[in-house]
């Protein structure tokens, strides 16, 4: 069986819509069916890895929107056991701070990216 | 109190500038300004009547639970909203962009039109502002 990653570098695209990341759930949806994946957060996407995120509070007249849980999320596929990885270095350009990170996250630096992509047969660019 | 129009070209479930661009229209209204809608492209699934919620089996959630929210529905809502503030939202699709997409049945109050009809409209406006895709 091939070994997935999937690197995540758009975020925040549609996940008002989707209520989450469609991305992660595409991969969350691959380890249900039995794949080996592992998911790779580089750019803005290392956003996805910060706790106590809240995109409750949406409305558009009376239609409230629940909007997406992306620590919910997160927390999911780490439990899943899917390997998460984020790149340190987008974490650090953005002030990220580790202390802000959901538990479980591996934080990898960008010159290690090369050699995760060479551990892996298959990857998903998003 | 002004009118303003707002052009959307961004389908839905793929861009962030789809809620932003119904956050403006829903801000406007709430401010009692008149807002026009034109959707272009992909936009004018917006409106499509054959969006269906569903339930999520990766989250855990049954249909009811997810609440999966259609854009349908966000524009049902913001017409009714404009109707109880008395101010006027048009809903406008492009008529061509609407056939090449075969998204014809579209909700309630959404109306059909044609970049002509977008000049109109913002000929007719105070401010402009398109939302283009990328």
């Amino acid at each position: 069986m091939a070994k997935y990653l999937s690197i995540i570098d758009s975020s925040y695209r549609a996940t008002i819509e989707e209520q989450d990341d469609t991305a992660v759930w595409f991969t969350h949806a691959m380890k249900n069916g039995g794949a080996d994946v592992s998911i790779l957060l580089r750019g803005d996407a290392v956003n996805y890895a910060v706790s106590g995120q809240d995109a409750k509070g949406l409305r558009f007249g009376a239609r409230t929107v629940k909007g997406p849980d992306m620590v919910r999320d997160i927390q999911a596929v780490i439990a899943k056991k899917i390997p998460l990885y984020a790149v340190a270095d987008d974490l650090a350009e953005r002030g990220i701070p580790a202390s802000r990170l959901i538990p479980g996250v591996e934080q990898v630096q960008r010159s290690v990216i090369a050699r995760l992509i060479e551990t892996h047969d298959r990857i998903l660019s998003w | 109190m002004a009118t303003i129009t707002i052009g959307i070209m961004d389908p839905p479930y793929e861009s962030a500038n789809t809620p932003t661009a119904f956050r403006l229209v829903e801000a406007a209204i709430r401010k009692g300004h008149n807002v026009n809608v034109f959707c272009y492209e992909g936009a004018t699934a917006l409106g499509y009547a054959g969006q269906k919620p569903h339930a999520n089996a990766v989250h855990g959630l049954s249909l009811e639970e997810e609440d999966h929210p259609n854009p349908k529905e966000w524009v049902k809502s913001l017409l009714a909203f404009a109707r109880d503030k008395s101010v006027k939202l048009v809903w406008c699709n492009c008529g061509m962009c609407v056939d090449e997409r075969g998204v014809e049945n579209q909700i309630e109050g959404v109306c059909r039109g044609s970049p002509v009809d977008a000049w109109k409209y913002s000929e007719a406006s105070d401010g402009l502002l398109l939302i283009g895709t990328e």
